[in-house]
């Protein structure tokens, strides 16, 4: 995936979206003031300059689907681990809770189900059917709307064919009203993704520690 | 030595076994009812959530793992210093080792359990074993909590092998003692013990084995438990020295954990004539060398840290060294470093009491160092979006008291089943009378003391 910050406006759509496809449990204000909301995607804001002359920056950060996780050794059970395609995917049925993934992970995109999941009405008429509801004690993160991958492939394996540039849009990147957020194909060089990718623009979030991520943030344009 | 000497110390020795006053009974309704109470708190955990607890996002462990690692260095005292006075044939540890010894056992126990505690879905807690399962799954042998699992493992199998090997030729003294079902009971852990000169030799022989493993295991362990730390990519915690700065800290709060313990025994049970000023001096000085070795851990890290001057690391840094955990710190340094230096460092501070004092402050400050070691630097990893702050809340604190009533019930209970001084070792080193004992400033630190 790439994120562009040029045109990020810092909406929270992506939020909300993802909130909506990845049946995320809305903690209420309590336990969001301890600490504890659960947002797979949040928009990250910083404050540049001294008042007044002050310039705020939007960061969108969700899981970065690291090649190199530090999430991943760590745990024991294997819940969370690599697969086939390169997803960084989180098994919540083999998570036992040890929390030391996201110990490990240095993006802190890693949330821990405290309490079984509930929702106020009516978000409780929405669950999404594709996307299982995590249990109290284990982990969750951003999945990069697997389900929806998954459709894709399948579709397009039925049709005999390959899955399309474009095809597949998580709920980020759909409801993204700026199209800051691409989601494609990084295997293939002639995709989106992989073109803005190379950009010039380009870096990857705490590139320093090694981790290999997979979102490349393209940064903010400077005025001439 | 004297048949009738022989006679008296048996005799003082198993007094606590065959008479009970009241008191113990209260003292032990007392501690089962907090560790009751530990218990309940922790049903209630399960029951309601893991959100009755103070953990947060970012800084999912906290007191738990706290615990886990301070009662895991706890059990250092036991079985690492009695392996090693055996080892070196020091004289004077014939009436401590199994003070020690039981500690490792009870501690390890207690501290074994926090990572099941702490987990989000306990019930689940054998996927960290390999175990035959249907599915072929095995647990991830890259994750340190699994090498946690069999370190501690290896351990607690080592350490209950290391303290039940010396004590079978007491349970056999036991057995010929009592009648009924103490006899029957005592006589199976007495493992049918004749005393022929066969069982001697094999009992020598297995106890010399057991010294020497179980000194890289008891290294190994507390090494790994330092790596479920110093394996993730976290300011501070991704320090290659983790390894001897933990085991080092280990040693440091076992012998503190020690010396309280021998000195309640010497009080309570009445034991003055077994565990004498200079075994509580003999382990101080250990304690001052330990104090200084941690202080020189501590330094060096401090010091590497801040010349490498990395943001991330720097801001972790600061946040204890002056900002808000600078307080518990500070105390850590005062309680760790200058109360235990300050009085053992000075011959006639080097008393019981002084020992005492001094080893209180080594537990706080022990306790103190890994919630240091655990908590600022989850609150600060790298984004400062994500920055948290950390509080305990009642469930954790609850469950925090349970476990050190649990020690001491342990513990109580053990000396009331189980001989608290080896009667057979002693004999063996033909003890002496207090009177014969060099005085405490002349007591040479290692060796055989009264030739």
């Amino acid at each position: 995936m790439a994120v562009d910050l040029d045109t990020c406006t810092g909406c929270g759509a992506c939020v909300t979206a993802c909130h909506a496809e990845n049946n995320i449990p809305t903690v209420g204000a309590d336990q969001a003031g301890r600490g504890r909301a659960m947002h797979w995607i949040r928009v990250e804001r910083y404050w540049e300059g001294e008042f007044p002359d002050v310039r705020l920056k939007f960061r969108p950060v969700m899981c970065q689907q690291c090649d190199a996780a530090p999430c991943e050794p760590v745990c024991p059970t294997y819940a969370s681990h690599h697969t086939d395609e390169g997803l960084n995917a989180q098994v919540y049925n083999r998570c036992i809770g040890t929390r030391y993934c996201a110990n490990a992970c240095p993006y802190n995109v890693r949330f821990f189900d405290f309490f079984n999941p509930q929702w106020p009405k009516p978000l409780n008429v929405q669950l999404n059917p594709d996307v299982s509801i995590r249990e109290v004690g284990v982990m969750e993160k951003c999945t990069f709307c697997v389900q929806r991958i998954s459709a894709a492939e399948i579709s397009a394996k039925a049709e005999k064919r390959g899955v399309k540039d474009g095809e597949i849009q998580p709920a980020c990147a759909q409801s993204c009203s700026a199209k800051a957020l691409v989601f494609g194909d990084l295997n293939d060089p002639d995709s989106e993704v992989s073109r803005l990718s190379r950009s010039e623009r380009g870096s990857k979030l705490l590139d320093e520690l090694g981790t290999m991520p997979k979102i490349t943030y393209l940064s903010k344009q400077t005025q001439a | 030595m004297s048949g009738k000497s022989h006679a008296k110390l048996t005799n003082d020795l198993l007094r606590p076994l065959e008479q009970t006053s009241w008191r113990f009974y209260l003292l032990v309704a007392f501690l089962a009812s907090i560790v009751a109470m530990g218990l309940g708190t922790w049903a209630y955990q399960m029951y309601m959530g893991f959100g009755m607890t103070g953990i947060n996002m970012p800084v999912y462990w906290a007191f738990y793992i706290t615990n886990f690692v301070f009662w895991i260095g706890i059990s250092h005292a036991g079985t690492l210093i009695s392996a090693i006075l055996r080892l070196v044939n020091a004289g004077w540890r014939r009436p401590v080792t199994r003070c020690a010894e039981v500690i490792t056992a009870f501690a390890l126990m207690i501290g074994a359990m926090f990572p099941i505690i702490h987990l989000g879905r306990p019930w689940l807690f054998f996927w960290l074993m390999p175990y035959p399962n249907q599915r072929m799954i095995w647990p991830n042998f890259r994750s340190p909590l699994v090498w946690d699992f069999f370190a501690i493992s290896t351990y607690l199998t080592g350490s209950v092998l290391f303290l039940f090997l010396p004590m079978i030729p007491d349970f056999a003294l036991i057995r010929d003692r009592a009648t009924g079902l103490r006899r029957t009971i005592y006589g199976a852990l007495a493992l049918g013990w004749r005393g022929t000169t066969k069982q001697w030799h094999r009992l020598e022989t297995a106890m010399q084995i057991m010294a020497i493993a179980i000194i890289p295991v008891a290294v190994s362990v507390h090494t790994i438990v330092s790596f479920d730390f110093s394996m993730a990519p976290v300011p501070m915690w991704h320090s290659t020295m983790f390894g001897p700065y933990f085991v080092a800290g280990a040693i440091f709060s076992g012998i503190a954990g020690l010396i309280i313990a021998m000195a309640a025994l010497r009080k309570f049970l009445h034991l003055e004539a077994y565990l004498h000023p200079v075994h509580f001096e003999n382990l101080g000085k250990l304690l001052l060398m330990m104090s200084m070795l941690w202080a020189y851990f501590v330094f060096a890290e401090r010091l590497t840290t801040w010349f490498g001057n990395d943001t991330a690391e720097m801001n972790v840094f600061y946040v204890t060294q002056r900002g808000s955990f600078s307080p518990l710190y500070w105390t850590m340094i005062v309680c760790n470093f200058v109360i235990p230096f300050t009085i053992l460092a000075i011959r006639k501070l080097r008393t019981i009491g002084g020992c005492v004092i001094a080893s209180f402050g080594v537990c706080i400050g022990m306790w103190l160092e890994r919630f240091l070691i655990v908590v600022p630097s989850l609150s600060h990893k790298y984004l400062p979006y994500s920055c948290g702050h950390y509080r305990p809340r009642p469930v954790e604190i609850m469950i925090t008291i349970a476990t050190f009533a649990a020690m001491t019930l342990l513990y109580t209970l053990f000396s009331k089943f189980v001989p608290i001084i080896s009667i057979w070792e002693l004999k063996a080193g033909d003890h002496p009378s207090p009177a014969l004992y060099p005085s405490p400033s002349h007591e040479h630190a290692l060796g055989e003391t009264h030739a």
